[in-house]
Formats: C-alpha cells, structure tokens, sequence
C-alpha cells in the first residue's frame, strides 16, 4: 500500500492555487456569516434562566410551546435535551429583577413552570432543575479565550521561527486562523449553539492542527536540508506526500473518539464533539494546503533552512 | 545494531509503570458512606464515642470502622439511607456542641494511603451537587475602607485642633480636605502623613482654596481586594463547614469571585438563603436584674455559666470592618474589633449609657439536618432542613463609652484567637452577590460519568483494534502503551497533582486517546518507509525512532506552550482541560517513546531479524539487507 502511493505521487501542490482560492472563499464566506448571523450563542453567553424539565413519556416540543406562550413566557426557546423524555427550556433574563435575586428566581420560575406544564400533559412531569446562568462568565471566558488564543499564536509564531525559519511560522499561523475562523463560520452557517464547551473545543483545535501543521513542516525542512535537487515546490510535495500516511491515520483514529464521544457522551459533551470533528477534518486539510501554501508563497528557499555553523565548534578524536 | 535498552532504562521503566498502577489503583476502590463528627469547640473523649454507638445500637443501623481520634470520630455505613438515618439519631443523641458531616470514607488499603495513593476527586457534574459563583463587591470594601480613613482624619485634625473647610469623600479611592491657607495644610499634611502610608498625598489650589488630596495607590486597591476576597472565602468556608456537607468546595476565582460547591445538596433554595445571610453576629446587652422572663434568653457562657441575654440587638455583625486578635501594651491576649462609622455611632450611644453592665455577643449559625418525612406518596423521604443555632461567644463588662475601635480583654491567648475567629466568621469583609447557580441531579451525574466512562472505553478500544489492524505487532506495543498512558494520567491527575476530574476533563482524556497514538504512528511510518528503502529491520527500527523523535518533540513542545498559555490566562473549563492536556503530553511522550521502544527491543532486539510485523509494507528479501 505505501509502496503504491511512492510510486503515484500525488501532486498537491499542482492544484495549490485552486486550493488556496478554495480557501480563501470559506473563510469569507464564514467572515460574512459571522457577520451577518453572528453565532448562536448559549446562555453561558447571554445570561438567563435554564429549567430542565423531565417527562414520563415522550415530550411533543410544540405543545411545551405553546403552552409556554399561552401562559405570559413569549420569548422561551424549548429544546430537547438528551433523549426525547427530558427538555430544556431557556428563557431570556427577568431586568426587572435585582442581579442578587436572580438566583433564588430561578428556582421559582422552575417550579411555576413545572407545575404550569404539569397541567398541560397527561405525562408525569419531574423538575430536574433549574439554573440561574451569568453572561458575566462567559463573557470573561470568552475574553480570555480570545485574549489566550493571540498570545497563544504570539508564542507559536516565536517557538517555530527558533525552531525552524521565520516563514514558516507565517504559515503556521495562517493555518491555525484559518481552521479557526472555518469552524466558527461553520457554527454560525448552521446556527449552531455556541457554548463553553465550544469555546475549549476551539481552543483544543488549535493543539491538534498546530500538531499537523509542525509535522509537515519538519519534514519540508528535512528534505530541504536533505535532498540536493528539485524545485521548492517539488520538495514540499515530496513531504507532503511522506506525511500522507501519518496524517489520515491520525486524523482517523482522533476522529474514531470523537465520533464515539458524539454518539455515547452524551448530550453534555456534544457541542464539544461536533466542533472537534469539524476542527480535524479542516485542519487536516490546511496542514497539507494552508501551511505548505504560505511557504511556498513567500518562496522558501535552500538557505533558509541549512543548519548554521557554530562559531568556534571542534572536532576532537575521543582520547 | 542490537536495539538493546540497558538494563537501568529497563528497571527505570518497570519502575514508573509499577508507580503509575500502584497510584492509579486507589480508583477502584469505592468509597464508603460515613459520619464525620467533630467538637464545635472543644476536643471529642471517650463517652461521646459510647454515646454514638449506643444510639446507633438503639436505632438499629449497622455501622463498621469506627475510628476515633481527639478532634474527631468517624463511622461508616453499608448505604446512603443508613447514613441519613445514622445523621438524625447522632443528632439527637450528641445535641448542640457538634458538628457531624455526612461524609465519603476511603476503603483504599492502608498501605496505599501510606505511600499517598488516593482517590481522584470528582467534578460536581459527576456527582451532582449545587454550584455558586459568588461575585464579592469590591467597590463597597474599597468604599469601606475610605469612610474609615474619612473619619480618621476627622479624629486627627480635630484633636491636632487643625481647622478645615471641609472634608469630602470624591469617590471611593479619593478624598479631599479643603483648607482656608497654606499652613493649615501643611501642618495637617506634617500630621497626617505618617499615619496613611496607604494613601498619597497632593497639594492642589482651587479659587483661593488650598486642597489637599488623599488617594488610594492602585497597590493599596490591589491589596484590599486581595484582603477581602481572602477574608469573605474563609467566612463562606467556615459556614460552610458549619453546615454539615460531605467535602464542600469553596474556591477563590478570579480577582473577586468564590465558587461554592455543595455535593449532594439537593434544595437551592435553602442553600442559597444559608450563604447569602449576612449578618450572624449580634451584639446584646444582659438583661437586667428582675426583668421579664418575655424579654431575654437564657444561654451558656462559654465557661459553663448560664446568662440571661437581653433580646434587643445592640450591633448586627456586618458593622464590623475588621476583627483581629492582638496583645495589648502589657503583653495581654485581646481581641480588637474595628466598626464602621454608623456602627461606631450605635455602639457608642448604647454604651455611653450602659457602663458596668455586661454585654454579650451571639455566634447564630446555620446547621442542616435530616428529617425523615412522609410525602405525598405515602412514602418515606429524608429532607435535609437548614436551622438556626445560637451560641454565646462572648460575655464582656463595659468599661466606658465604646468608641468605633475597642477591644475584648481578659481572655487567654487561645480564647482570643477563637473568638476572633468566630467574630470573622460571623461577618463579610464585602458583601457578595450570586451571579451563577446551577443544580446538578446525583442521577445527572452519574449518568454524566457512566457516559463519560464509556466513551472513554469504546474510543480507546476502536483505536486499539485499528492500531492492532494497522500496524500488527508494532500495534501491540502501541496499545500497550496507550493502556499505560491512561494508567499514567490517572496515576498523575489522583495523587501527584490532585486535580478534579469533571465532563471537560474527561473529555480531554479521551481527546488525548485519539492523540497520543500519534507519536506511535509518526514512529512506525518512519519504520515503514526505512525498510521500503531498503534499510535492514534493526536499522530501520533504529532510525525510525531516532527521525520521527525530533518531529514528536517539536509537535508536542508547541502544543504544552499552548496548553501552558491556557493554564496561565484561562479558568474553569479551560483550565481544567489545559491541565489535561499538559499531563496527557508529557505521559504520552514518555509511554510512546520510551515505552514502546523498551516493548520493541525486548521483542526485536539482540537478535538477527529478517522481517517485521508492522503490516502494509513490501519488506525487502533477506537476501537483499
């Protein structure tokens, strides 16, 4: 099998600029997405109150709804949560309401609700709990993320211009923005719920698609330094198609858990899965176009890799 | 070329594959329901051991492992419901004076305690529980704390007899005294500034008045925060311990938060009226000789002395601005309590008319306990109640007028330390408000953990099977390692770095399942592609490990700087899975590298191989190498 694909290299970088404009038309169509739709975000993000209700037998959403309307509470959002027997309902905050009230509010909205659906339904209805959530967290999470993720870049961009040279760091942060901005746009396109969980995921795909991104790099260093003959481009498609292998399977057996998350973990760590998933599969894609692309781009040469002599170094025979 | 390992790495191996079982196994071991019983305020001795068993006998609940020591006793149970009734009978038997906890005892083999092996913790969204994050109001401590230097200066200019026009407070972190010329002001600024290192001074002109302004330092500001955020966690603590919760949380967050964490805790409401009561302390007079028995309470002096205490409440508690214990001039044990200025106003018109009488200071704290009740259904329920306990902490004669700061004396060193333990527990530095409260059902969270548990098994056996599929034997030694990676993690994350295991947390082991197999796959690639270029399998092994290292330990010293910034700048969820992730990288390095290579060479090394069992490659003839 691997003896196959040495014999038919793939020639990546023959399709590098359709890539690239391919590229380029995801992120400003995920740009304008995000701008127009903006992302859906959780009540992590927006503050409000959360009832999470259980039933004995299935739940019809549109009944909780409109008996929900009905009943003064226009602005719910209903959703299921879980199986098909418990539902969470989240309804926008009360401003009349003083901030230091709104927790014990929330436990009486929960059980008015409750009792108000009870009413409404043949099936036995269980209060599971109610939840005051503060913007005011995930607002200074989401901060931080933010803040995390550009000091993150910062650093990155330092480490492999040491490690390696100056353009490749471009490339790696190029990458990085690019599975990023892609994921976010994908979340906003779909109207997706943005929640904390979202958020670490981001934050987890930047590990996994800098991991990507260095392997390739090294070995387009390696072959640079190794290999006497051959056009840059011609070089980076020889490390491309080394690390071929390497980069599905990895990509196959991260996405092997992550389906297995996504279908056994549960309702709490869904959000978390679907974001990785669509995080792997983009940035499995940048580390072979996005990177390697910018690279070429900024047109890397033989000298920028070669190894620099250390002033004053000896070479001694062992005594 | 052997592809030996020495015998040290050998031995090094073994050793760390020995300690990550041994440290990880603790997590097998179930805990059990217990009873924790401890003295309010004084050492446990025998006969209160004899009381508990005896009531326990009389209630018929089966208990075992009892253990006794002077500050506490603990006693184990076979089920939750025999637990809850156990709290009730215990109760009833001990009265006031005790604190007896609902608890989880280890059943971890003692000599693995010994060596400090123990259980990881688990996440309220694994065990289910009521959440708060507490938001402390900085700005009123800050507030506070200037009023207080506001009516210092007063005090001193006043009897320093140094006339103003007028003294304002421009906002919390500013204040200016007006004088009518310049050497007004620089007398008062010679006065003042020795005793407000905390504030800067700055002379300023204003249409023909001479200010001077008094500023808070931004460091000052710093500390204050620092201060009152110290002081309100250890006040929430101390209710909270007071409160009988089996291992509550109460953790600083951030510059001015506190994240209260109560498992198994089931009614917000009662919690959240328990943590938001401000006041606890109250200040009383005696009641005087021949008044109605309607008008005072009878309470027990610390020293056993029954006193008759007035009902009208002088002070309430969170007039208090700061309480310490000191010594006086003399070398003495005292307590000094310093009021606000409102509260100083109160405490001195109380006692200008009161000196020589006694007044007494009342500790009321909330406590829970569990009433079994019969509900709706007709069936029996256990409720956990929260009520009120009153106790004496102090009983002190007037000696004069009190000013705003005065002191309790008389008392022996411990005593003042107590009591002023108490004081502060009775009293907020800065009020608090709740910003975030979430419930968590035990049956969400263990359906949270069992999802969580399996996820983690069917995601590590896929990828097993298709390592084994992939790569054969090398497969092996990868699995192997992966198994040991998981061990190591759980090794690091319950006794090394005791760490909290919650849903993110798990995931991220998971996510480190999928990842970690990467340096294996890096490694095996290499191998795969020496040998179809014609390398002989020990060299090809050899140089496969010794290529794909520099890219491993590129990729992964990238991703620990990223895991680091989130360390260092997020919190919560992120922290939690930076931390994952940082303890998953350098495992992974070390069962992936240095593991697989050791499983590697003892298959493969010091002796003449013609072909590897790494699957999909053309391997080249014997003949050929």
């Amino acid at each position: 099998m691997r003896k196959i694909m040495a014999d038919r290299e793939i020639d990546f970088m023959g399709v590098r600029h359709f890539a690239g404009i391919g590229s380029i038309v995801l992120v400003l169509v995920s740009l304008v997405s995000l701008a127009i739709n903006g992302l859906q975000f959780g009540l992590d993000f927006t503050s409000g109150t959360s009832v999470r209700l259980s039933y004995s037998e299935p739940v019809v959403l549109d009944q909780v709804n409109s008996s929900l309307q009905a009943n003064g509470y226009e602005d719910a959002v209903v959703v299921s949560f879980g199986s098909d027997r418990e539902i969470r309902i989240m309804l926008s905050v009360d401003d009349s309401i003083l901030e230091s009230d709104q927790a014990a509010h929330a436990v009486a909205v929960g059980e008015t609700i409750a009792e108000l659906l009870q009413r409404d339904s043949s099936s036995e209805v269980t209060l599971l709990g109610s939840d005051f959530v503060s913007a005011k967290v995930g607002a200074e999470l989401a901060e931080e993320g933010g803040l995390g993720m550009l000091v993150a870049l910062g650093i990155i961009m330092v480490y492999i211009a040491l490690r390696f040279q100056f353009k490749f760091s471009v490339g790696a942060v190029v990458a990085l923005a690019h599975d990023i901005i892609i994921t976010l746009g994908i979340f906003s396109l779909f109207k997706m719920e943005f929640n904390l969980n979202t958020l670490a995921a981001i934050l987890a795909i930047i590990g996994y698609s800098l991991n990507d991104t260095i392997v390739v790099s090294d070995r387009i260093r390696e072959n640079f330094r190794r290999l006497r003959r051959g056009s840059p481009e011609e070089m980076v498609n020889i490390s491309l198609n080394q690390t071929l292998g390497r980069t599905l399977i990895t990509s196959l057996t991260t996405l092997l858990v992550l389906v297995s998350i996504l279908f056994i973990g549960g309702e709490s760590t869904r959000g978390f899965a679907i974001a990785l998933i669509i995080g792997v599969v983009v940035g499995t894609y940048s580390s072979i176009y996005i990177a390697s692309n910018i690279i070429l781009l900024m047109k890397v040469t033989k000298d920028d890799l070669m190894i620099p002599v250390k002033e004053g170094s000896e070479l001694d025979a062992i005594p | 070329m052997l592809n030996r390992y020495p015998a040290w790495k050998n031995i090094l191996i073994l050793l760390v594959v020995i300690l990550g079982l041994l440290y990880s196994v603790p997590n097998l071991y179930p805990d059990d329901e217990a009873i924790q019983i401890t003295g309010t305020n004084l050492d446990l001795n025998q006969s209160d051991l004899a009381v508990v068993t005896t009531a326990l006998e009389a209630a018929q609940i089966d208990f075992f492992g009892v253990e006794f020591e002077e500050t506490s006793i603990m006693v184990r149970f076979n089920s939750v419901e025999e637990q809850l009734r156990a709290k009730t009978a215990i109760e009833d038997a001990l009265g006031d004076g005790y604190i007896i906890a609902l608890n989880l005892a280890p059943t971890t083999p003692s000599w693995l305690q010994a060596i400090g092996a123990g259980k990881m913790n688990l996440g309220l969204d694994l065990q289910g529980g009521v959440h708060f994050l507490m938001e402390v109001d900085m700005d009123a401590a800050i507030e506070r704390r200037m009023e207080d230097n506001l009516s210092n200066v007063r005090t001193i200019l006043r009897e320093q007899r140094i006339r103003t026009r007028g003294l304002n407070l421009i906002d919390n972190t500013h204040l200016e005294i007006r004088f009518a010329d310049t050497d007004d002001r620089s007398q008062a600024r010679a006065e003042l500034v020795d005793d407000f290192p905390e504030l800067q001074f700055q002379n300023r002109e204003e249409e023909g008045v001479f200010i001077l302004d008094l500023r808070m330092t931004p460091e000052t500001i710093l500390q204050i925060q620092r201060d009152t955020l110290q002081a309100n966690r250890t006040t929430i603590a101390n209710r909270v311990d007071a409160l009988g919760v089996a291992e509550p949380t109460v953790q600083q967050q951030g510059a001015d938060r506190i994240v209260v964490e109560l498992p198994g805790v089931q009614d917000p409401a009662q919690a959240i009226q328990f943590l938001q009561r401000i006041a606890t302390l109250e200040f009383h007079l005696e009641a005087a000789l021949g008044a109605s028995s309607l008008s005072y309470e009878t309470y027990i002096n610390p020293d056993g002395v029954p006193i008759n205490v007035d009902n009208d409440v002088i002070l309430q508690g969170d007039r208090i601005s700061n309480v310490r214990s000191t010594l006086d001039q003399n070398g003495l044990p005292q307590v000094q309590i310093n009021l606000d200025a409102q509260g100083g106003n109160q405490i001195n018109r109380v006692t200008r008319d009161n000196v020589g009488r006694n007044m007494d200071i009342l500790l009321s704290e909330t406590k829970s306990r569990t009433n079994t009740v019969i509900n709706e259904a007709g069936e029996q329920v256990d409720e956990t109640e929260f009520y009120e306990e009153k106790r004496l902490i102090s009983h002190a004669t007037i000696r004069t007028a009190l000013p705003r700061t005065f002191v309790i004396t008389g008392l022996s060193s411990t005593e003042a330390n107590e009591l002023s333990r108490l004081i502060s527990s009775g009293s907020l530095a800065a009020p608090m408000t709740i910003v975030e409260q979430s419930v968590i059902g035990p049956s969400m969270g263990a359906e949270n953990l069992e999802q969580g548990i399996r996820g983690v098994q069917v995601a590590a056996a896929l990828v097993i099977l298709f390592m084994l599929f992939y790569y054969r034997l090398f497969g092996l030694a990868a699995n192997i390692a992966l198994i040991m990676n998981i061990l190591l993690i759980f090794a690091v994350m319950s006794s090394i770095i005791p760490a909290t295991l919650t849903l993110p947390g798990i995931v991220g082991i998971v996510l480190t399942v999928g990842m970690a197999v990467d340096a294996n796959v890096l490694i095996f690639t290499r191998i795969r592609e020496e040998l179809n270029d014609g390398a002989p399998p020990q060299r090809a092994i050899d140089s496969g490990y010794d290529r794909a290292f520099t890219t491993i330990l590129d990729a992964n010293l990238t991703t620990f700087l990223v895991a680091v910034v989130l360390f260092t700048i997020g919190s919560g969820p992120v922290k939690g899975f930076a931390v994952t992730l940082m303890i998953g990288i350098v495992t992974s390095m070390f069962t992936a590298i240095v593991g697989t290579r050791a499983l590697i060479n003892l298959i493969y090394g010091g002796r003449k191989v013609d072909t590897l069992s790494i699957g999909g490659t053309l391997q080249p003839k014997p003949a050929e190498s």
